[in-house]
């Protein structure tokens, strides 16, 4: 009796074995595109002076949401430097945006199939709950074999374990639009493609950005787990400090993760709901320049 | 049973110019098997017998609504109104039936002709105005004409005369969110307007106004539909806002149609125990206006007319006030036969001397409970005045009790007229007779 066990690992071992094989050319392909936009990324985060970085990031906290963030953003990436840690966030951090962006490209899409089709938003959800519970080291193992050690490995472990919010908010959110605008688009005749674009998207973007800002902070925390399969940056220095029971290493390494996760997060959030400095800056431009031309005084006129 | 499922739309008076919308036996049924709900209930079930399906929202509902009317369809909530209003445009299909829309069949015609029925001949105001909160307000006007692919610089142009007419001007620029409802209404109006279709569909468009605003819109709905001619359907749960904007109402229950009349058709002769119900309930007292119940004007001469003509009309007439009007047909005051009786045994001729002007007037839309008081403080018929002061109709107030009571006022063909006579018709005659000049009887005579 005790000798019988469903072999479903064996099952999914077997079906990855014969993907592998089956599908190896599609897997290179993929190796290759995730491969090379990782390096790209890095590089462009890398090639230039640390300052210029920095300055580009205290721009964007500037912009985002205003100065005290940015002498903020100054400050943590100038201790991530000082603990000689700069090379290993950029890399984080292009895994970060590589993952996010490649997540997000996939998630929006399906979160708005989702949103118009219930067929596909009841085949879609039990997945999403699938791949969201299943804990984010067993992505590991598979990625491993189909793209062998290196960062694409945990670029495509990350992509799968981030992607669930960014579906779910954007179905969210498009459902949530309002129906009697919708029905207005209809009732005026707009196409279906055009009450998307004009309608529920632009309705929807604080919810779905805000599913953009989990993805990229599930990114962030799975990229330091990606760091066991050779993705190496701070994830890879983690996991070093952990087999070396270095302390040291470990908290600097953690720290840098904190202050990249800490700009991610108030940046995108801050960008969800619309409320930037920038933002508030080209209103009060556009406001001038509409008050600025002559309208006619409220009049009642009617007929 | 055939004559449900499927119906031609090719019968001669789908296509006759008159007609603006025909509804042809439509139903609507939500549930697993919305056909066979139809089908049992065209056969005789009734819509609780098929609960167990779903809910048949629409059952049977067949209608023709004439170019330049206002057809309101009124019903509790819950009674199918707007599903019916949605079948319509085609924004939800319709289970069994058809709907024509300026002679074309809409009912199962491609998604892209649908889009292109609903860009040229049929537009919508929603009950929450449904205006794209992201976008100013003219660019909420101009939003039909955007799709219909009319250019920027054209269409902006277009819209700004719509903001102009709906009384907007100089807000183009705000954004919704900054308007009052009554103003982001007004928004949605313009943007039906705009689109200038000659269907407009109104579903509750003022139910979720305050009373004060509601009327105003109601209104000026009335004005625009007269000066721009177009096909209005108009939905509403309120008895007031379907009596008072109707040309016809349809009156739903429980997805039937169970009356299409005149607003009048509907208080006085009610179709069923349902209808009378409904409008007994209802406070008739608010609900009826000046206009529906005045009688009228007999009693009336111009100012020019002199008193021997004012006083022969009282004979006539038998009361004892008549009406005097100006030249143009606006309201004067009255004359009482009193000081008529004196001015024409004195051999004066100048009407103007003795008009008073104690007669209350009111607006044609003053509900019968503002007419209360006036009413009770004077033995004188109420005066209903146009903007223009022009006089259109009286309301004495035995006519104003009987419609507050709904008992009908006289028994027959006679005119009910107020205040009644009290010089008695033979001192008049002789009176008439005896004082006749040879001027006076020129100046009748170049009056008649
Ligand atoms: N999409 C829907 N699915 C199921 N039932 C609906 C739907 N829309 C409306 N109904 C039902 O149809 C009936 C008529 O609704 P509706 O047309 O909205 O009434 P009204 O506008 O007169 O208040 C109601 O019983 C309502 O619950
Ligand atoms: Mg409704």
């Amino acid at each position: 009796m005790n000798d019988f066990r469903i072999p479903l690992g064996t099952w999914i071992e077997t079906f990855i074995e014969w993907i592998t094989v089956t599908f190896g050319f599609v897997f290179d392909f993929i190796r290759l595109i995730v491969d090379g936009a990782f390096e790209g990324v890095a590089f462009v985060l890398v090639a230039p002076p640390f300052y210029v970085i920095i300055a580009i990031a205290a721009a964007i906290g500037l912009a985002a949401r205003g100065w005290k963030f940015a002498v903020g953003t100054v400050i943590g990436l100038g201790l991530i430097l000082g603990v000689d840690q700069w090379d290993n966030a950029m890399a984080t951090l292009a895994l970060v945006l590589v993952a996010s962006i490649i997540a997000i490209a996939v998630s929006i899409p399906l979160g708005i199939l989702a949103a118009k089709s219930s067929l596909a938003s009841q085949i879609i959800r039990p997945v999403l709950d699938f791949l969201q519970t299943m804990p984010a080291f067993v992505y590991l193992v598979p990625a491993l074999i189909l793209f062998r050690v290196g960062e694409v490995p945990g670029i495509v472990a990350t992509i799968i374990f981030a992607m669930a919010p960014g579906v779910r908010l954007t179905e969210l959110g498009i459902r949530g639009v309002d129906k009697e605008v919708v029905e207005a688009g209809q009732a005026f005749g707009a196409s279906p493609w055009r009450i998307l674009r004009q309608i529920q998207l632009p309705l929807a973007t604080p919810t779905i950005m805000a599913g953009i800002n989990q993805v990229i902070m599930l990114s962030l925390s799975m990229v330091v787990i990606a760091g066991m399969v050779g993705a190496g940056a701070l994830g890879g220095e983690i996991v070093a400090s952990l087999s070396r029971l270095d302390v040291a290493l470990g908290f600097e390494a953690g720290f840098a993760v904190v202050i990249l996760a800490i700009f991610l997060d108030r940046v995108t959030a801050a960008l969800g709901n619309g409320d930037t400095p920038i933002g508030r800056v080209l209103n009060a431009r556009k406001a001038s320049r509409s008050a600025a031309q002559p309208t006619s005084a409220p009049a009642p006129a009617l007929v | 049973m055939s004559e449900i499922t499927t119906t031609s739309s090719s019968s001669p008076d789908a296509s006759s110019p008159e007609i603006a919308v025909k509804a042809h036996h439509l139903y609507k049924a939500f549930g697993r098997r919305p056909h066979e709900m139809v089908k049992k209930i065209a056969a005789g079930a009734s819509r609780s017998d098929v609960a167990h399906l779903g809910i048949a929202a629409v059952i049977d509902a067949s209608f023709e609504v004439k170019k330049g009317e206002i057809f309101v369809v009124m019903g509790l909530s819950g009674s199918g109104k707007s599903t019916l209003i949605r079948m319509l445009n085609g924004l939800w299909d319709t289970t069994s039936g058809t709907v024509t829309v300026g002679g074309t069949d809409v009912t199962g015609i491609s998604a892209k002709d649908l889009r292109d029925v609903r860009r040229k001949s049929i537009s919508m105001v929603f009950q929450h105005f449904a205006l794209l909160p992201h976008r100013t307000v003219i660019d909420n006007v101009a939003y039909g004409l955007e799709i219909q692919g009319m250019g920027r610089t054209e269409r902006l142009a277009r819209a700004q005369t719509i903001i102009d007419l709906v009384g907007l001007s100089g807000w183009a620029d705000s954004m919704p969110s900054e308007l009052s409802g009554g103003m982001q209404q007004r928004v949605g109006l313009g943007r039906a307007l705009a689109a200038d279709t000659d269907v407009l569909l109104m579903d509750e468009a003022f139910s979720a106004l305050d009373p004060l605003i509601r009327r105003e819109m109601q209104e000026q709905l009335i004005e625009l539909q007269e000066a721009l001619g177009k096909t209005i359907i108009f939905i509403t749960h309120d008895l007031n806002e379907a009596m008072f904007l109707g040309d016809r109402i349809a009156v739903m229950r429980d997805g039937r149609i169970v009356q299409i009349g005149t607003p009048e058709e509907i208080l006085t002769d009610p179709a069923n125990d349902y209808v009378a119900q409904f409008v007994q309930d209802v406070d008739r007292a608010r609900v009826l206006t000046a206009t529906s119940v005045m009688e009228p004007v007999r009693a009336v001469v111009t100012k020019t007319a002199g008193p021997r003509a004012a006083l022969r009309t009282m004979r006539d007439l038998q009361t004892s006030v008549v009406f005097v009007l100006n030249r143009d047909r606006s309201f004067a005051g009255i004359v009482r036969d009193h000081d008529v009786l004196k001015m024409v045994k004195a051999g004066d001729t100048d009407l103007r001397t003795i008009i008073r002007h104690d007669a209350t007037t009111v607006s044609p839309d003053t509900a019968l409970v503002d007419l209360v008081e006036p009413s009770v403080g004077s033995d004188l018929p109420i005066a209903v005045v146009d903007a223009r002061n022009r006089l259109l109709g009286v309301i004495p107030r035995v006519t104003l009790l009987a419609a507050i009571g709904n008992v009908t006022t006289s028994t027959g063909e006679l005119p009910v007229i107020d205040p009644p006579a009290t010089i008695s018709v033979n001192v008049i005659t002789d009176i008439l007779r005896d004082t006749e000049m040879p001027r006076d009887t020129a100046l009748e005579g170049a009056e008649a």
